[in-house]
């Protein structure tokens, strides 16, 4: 089997990274002839529906208060003892930061490897990974030597297939056996974000670096972000030089995403920054540098300042807003 | 009464500028012309421990695994206002990561105990993103990662994250372990008082454990390159015609 760890949404649905692995997942299941199975916590809602839509077979409810607040711990221990129960032939989940660490947990209990961001997964003797190494600046070829396959999967972007064939799902309700003498950190506080856009979510991110020269010059990112329905963003060296927050930062240290258009105003494009941008559909870049990373890898570009260039643009959106 | 013990793993990595080169065997990134340094991550959680240490009056640790070159960069963590210096010998700096869990557990083990072990949320190089995780199973202790933000109280530490569902703060008995993220602070740069300082400072030294791990690396590659077929729209102000008519094919604007 090839059990899937499935992260919900606020609806109790499986979030878009969880439908990529479980995309991935079936493509290795079929391959390796077993069936796919997921691991989920809490009540089932409408998750098996959405599960069968997947091509998964069995689902495997983690019930149990220590898991109620989303704790990668106690939800590592509960992965370890289920893969100990079924001997999965390989365990799936998101790159994300909470499923990650809790199949670092599970893999510590288990004493097994773990591979993490993988982009790809081989099966045979023994399994090979393609996985992202720092944050996706290189790539890694690696042997994975294990009896229980661990890995954990970068998102790799194209919106996953449901099959066709939509069976049923068997529920299986599991309570762990978590030991509650064992120290743990609590959840005390969750403040839900202010409403607006953010970063991560934008359709339209205008990112301003070096060439941007100040803190001030950020004021016609913002106005240029605002006409076109879209957040600021900055790379690392507006971070450092304390021209933004690092809330706003795009790339391997910051935010990774993935807008519809990204403007690059006045960034060169160095690798660090261009594996937190480069799954932008459409790249605009404005640079003095004609041969900046950053503008020859862009679908359009203009070469000059981004003080001349951006309050003509502003200028211009205006002129036809008016006309 | 004593400030808490705060204790920071770090890891030598190169220092890589735009463009990578690898080793013939492509093992490795070739690190001949290139320096070293620590992570953004790990940069963080030592600004943060020294604060701490500054704040209550504790101390402030860091750790590396790694062969004698590794002292460099405890040193550079020792100028930067840590006041001492662990190495646990391993013949690379980049082992496999349940070696290197291993190699921290075992030291943990041995030193004098710590109230807070902080780690980088995931390597600057290899980027397993899981001996925080592996080190603080072992040792049954809490572990919250993704830290942005840490305050100590008694003998407990609330620890904020940024979550899907929005900003968490988690409370945890100490002792705890972290792994933090850049933008808890911003570092500092070392003074001449402390690199000083740190040249002279002693480096105690622990054997590692004869471990191996699962996970071999085969070989490393580079990206695709990303190259596109990059309409230029023109040069400065005159450009902005043309960049709004793209923006309205894009549907950005009207």
């Amino acid at each position: 089997m090839v059990l899937v760890v499935v992260e919900r949404d606020g609806d109790g649905a499986p979030t878009a990274e969880a439908a990529e692995v479980l995309a991935a997942a079936r493509d290795l299941a079929e391959g390796l002839g077993v069936p796919v199975g997921a691991v989920a916590v809490g009540e089932p809602g409408d998750l098996p529906g959405h599960l069968a839509k997947q091509g998964v077979a069995r689902l495997h409810l983690l019930q149990h208060e220590l898991l109620d607040d989303a704790s990668p711990t106690a939800l590592g221990e509960a992965l370890a003892q289920l893969v100990t129960a079924l001997r999965p032939d390989a365990v799936l989940a998101a790159s994300a930061e909470r499923s990650t660490e809790a199949m670092a947990w599970a893999a510590a209990v288990l004493g097994a490897p773990l591979a993490t961001a993988c982009t790809d997964v081989r099966p045979g003797d023994p399994w090979e990974v393609t996985r992202e190494r720092a944050g996706g600046v290189l790539l890694e070829d690696a042997a994975l030597d294990a009896p229980v396959r661990l890995l954990t999967l970068r998102p790799t972007g194209p919106a996953p297939r449901e099959t066709a064939a939509a069976d049923e799902v068997t529920v299986h309700v599991v309570v762990p056996d978590l030991d509650a003498s064992v120290p743990r950190a609590r959840l005390v506080d969750r403040r839900a974000r202010a409403a607006g856009m953010t970063l991560a979510t934008a359709p339209v991110v205008v990112a301003g670096g070096r060439g941007v020269g100040s803190a001030e010059g950020y004021a016609v990112l913002e106005e240029l972000a605002e006409l076109v329905g879209g957040a600021v963003g900055c790379s690392r060296v507006a971070t450092n030089n304390g021209w933004r927050p690092h809330a706003d930062q795009v790339g391997l240290t910051g935010t990774r995403i993935s807008p519809d258009l990204y403007i690059a105003c006045g960034i060169s494009g160095a690798t660090q920054h261009w594996v937190g941008c480069m799954n932008a559909r459409t790249i605009l870049a404005v640079n003095t540098d004609p041969e900046a990373p950053m503008v020859t890898r862009a679908t359009y570009a203009v070469v000059g300042d981004v003080h001349e260039v951006l309050p003509a643009v502003v200028a211009e959106i205006r002129r036809r807003a008016g006309a | 009464m004593t400030g808490p013990d705060v204790l920071v793993c770090v890891k030598r990595v190169p220092a890589v500028g735009a463009e990578i080169a690898l080793t013939a065997d492509a093992t490795a990134i070739d690190t001949r012309h290139l320096g070293f340094t620590i992570g953004p991550h790990e940069e963080c959680a030592v600004e943060e421990a020294v604060r701490i240490a500054e704040r209550t009056g504790g101390s402030a640790g860091v750790l590396t695994v790694g062969p004698p070159e590794a002292e460099e960069q405890l040193r550079y963590a020792l100028s930067m206002g840590a006041d001492h210096a662990v190495r646990v010998d391993a013949p690379t700096s980049d082992p496999d990561p349940e070696v290197t869990a291993a190699a921290i557990t075992g030291a943990l083990r041995e030193l004098p105990p710590h109230d807070l072990v902080l780690f980088g949320a995931a390597s600057a190089d290899a980027g397993h993103a899981q001996v925080g995780s592996r080190v603080a199973c072992a040792l049954r202790r809490p572990l919250v990662g993704g830290v942005k933000g840490i305050e100590l109280d008694g003998d407990r530490v609330r620890l904020r994250r940024e979550a899907p569902e929005g900003v968490e703060v988690h409370e945890a008995p100490l002792p705890a372990v972290a792994a933090v993220l850049e933008g808890l602070n911003l570092p500092r740069y070392p003074t001449i008082k402390g690199r000083l300082r740190a040249k002279k400072a002693p480096i105690r030294v622990l054997d590692g454990p004869p471990v191996t791990g699962g996970l071999r690396t085969l070989r490393l590659r580079h990206r695709p390159e990303a190259r596109a077929e990059t309409v230029v729209l023109g040069r400065g102000a005159a450009a902005a015609p043309a960049v709004v008519e793209v923006l309205a094919e894009l549907g950005v604007v009207h």
